[in-house]
């Protein structure tokens, strides 16, 4: 067993230089939610595990000047359903995190770590992807901005350099007439893995059509999906039922599944239609009323 | 091995030990402090037997490293009764008959607590919802709900 180093570094700095520097394999720790048990269980047997915890910009929520929301990677789940305002702002991106586990689970559990542990059915980050957030990135050779979509490449493979982590999240100022969804389909309600997993954001012109959106499939193929197709068949459309129909044809034929235990390459081609449907049928109503 | 000196403080009374970086919260808590009331089911967080609250917060146990409780403020299943006087959610499960093994008991009422601290009068499925992270295998949970509703019943009571 390799000796175990444990920091909780103050600032963003002094996390760069121990994460740069590490000799052997090291590991970022926000809620520690799938780290601890990789590393029981050890599928991992890092070197060093750096707790970002410490350092304040990790655990900021920020309403910024231009109306978007900044919020740092290891914010926990708890926290941030917790927070009105944000939840106003963003209910798809809270129904994507409130998914993620039990209570306790999310009383530590952080869209960082959603994020960067780059499960295919992360729960968080389909509407993460849909609302348009970047996230900030900071390593050895400086800062960086990238897209959501951008991090996670495939099952726990993420485009993070040696060194690097993510910070924050930036979203967008929310456009009037605007609004995002998630649903997932699990065999129970709570404390299951996403079979499939929508997320939907979508932006109504004066007239209620639609001018922008964009549609996410998690779980149905290696890494998340964003859907041209199916943006297409929203955009310029009332989202009326023909529009609607496109829309779910375009998100089963854009599945590129595997069968599991949890489902079946057809079920899950199947379910993505359906449930893209219904979370733009949610993203449409939020839309209406925004 | 290098064992880092950690002071923590657990249902008010400190506590210092050396630890280990792969100890988690759980270990040390029952190893070091000998606090054995927190249980250990399954050590990957879907079972909650190890719940208890680290700085106000749920989490599970298992999933803390043990370095972690350092500087911080710890509650556990151990600090709930004051003396000899039971706290009403564990009064109920006993007169109702909320548990039966008992191994997921500590985690469920440390979990239950934290809700009813949040919103004294939760509904069925509110409750049901927020236990959900607590997994028991006897009694199929019926039991446990409702001594949960009738503790929070007494306690807005009272």
């Amino acid at each position: 067993m390799v000796d175990l180093q444990y920091e909780a570094p103050g600032s963003l700095d002094a996390a760069v230089a121990l994460l740069a520097n590490a000799e052997g394999e090291a590991r970022v720790m926000a809620g520690g939610t799938d780290l601890v048990v990789q590393m029981r269980s050890d599928m991992i047997e890092p070197a060093l595990v750096v707790d970002i915890k410490n350092i304040p910009e990790m655990g900021a929520i920020t309403h910024e000047a231009d109306g978007g929301w900044r919020v740092g990677a290891a914010v926990t789940g708890m926290e941030l359903c917790d927070h009105a305002e944000f939840k106003a702002a963003w209910p798809g991106v809270i129904e994507g995190v409130a998914l993620i586990g039990s209570i306790q689970i999310k009383g530590r559990a952080s869209m960082g770590g959603n994020l960067c542990n780059a499960s295919p059915a992360a729960d968080s980050v389909p509407p993460l992807i849909a609302s348009g957030a970047t996230v900030h990135i900071i390593g050895p050779n400086g800062e960086r901005d990238a897209a959501v979509e951008d991090i996670a490449t495939g099952p726990g493979q993420t485009s993070l350099e040696k060194g690097e982590l993510v910070v924050w999240f930036k979203f967008p100022p929310r456009p009037a007439h605007s609004g995002d969804a998630y649903q997932r389909f699990t065999p129970r309600t709570e404390m299951d893995i996403a079979v499939v997993g929508v997320g939907v954001d979508l932006t109504l012109d004066d007239a209620g059509i639609c001018s922008a959106a964009r549609v996410v499939l998690g779980a149905v193929a290696a890494k998340m999906l964003v859907v041209a197709e199916c943006a297409d068949a929203l955009v310029g459309t009332p989202v009326d039922d023909a529009a609607l129909e496109n829309l779910a044809k375009a998100a089963s034929a854009a599945c590129r599944p595997i069968d599991d235990k949890r489902g079946t390459k057809e079920f899950r081609i199947k379910v993505a239609g359906v449930l893209a449907r219904r979370v733009a049928q949610q993203a449409l109503a939020r839309a209406r009323q925004n | 091995m290098a064992r880092k000196h950690v002071a923590t403080t657990v249902n008010g009374d400190t506590y210092e030990f050396l630890c280990d970086a792969e100890q988690t919260l759980l270990d040390v808590l029952r190893d070091e402090m000998f606090l054995t009331g927190s249980k250990e089911g399954c050590s990957s967080g879907d079972c909650g037997a190890c719940s208890v609250m680290l700085e106000g917060k749920l989490v599970c146990s298992c999933l803390v490293l043990g370095i972690e409780a350092d500087g911080k403020t710890i509650d556990t299943i151990e600090g709930m009764a004051d003396g000899e006087t039971l706290h009403p959610l564990q009064q109920k499960f006993l007169e109702e008959n909320g548990l039966q093994c008992g191994i997921c008991t500590p985690g469920i009422l440390i979990a239950a607590r934290a809700l009813l601290e949040r919103n004294p009068d939760p509904s069925e499925i509110e409750v049901r919802y927020w236990l959900a992270g607590n997994l028991c295998r006897c009694t199929g949970y019926d039991k446990i709900i409702r001594s949960v509703l009738d503790a929070a019943a007494d306690m807005r009571g009272a």
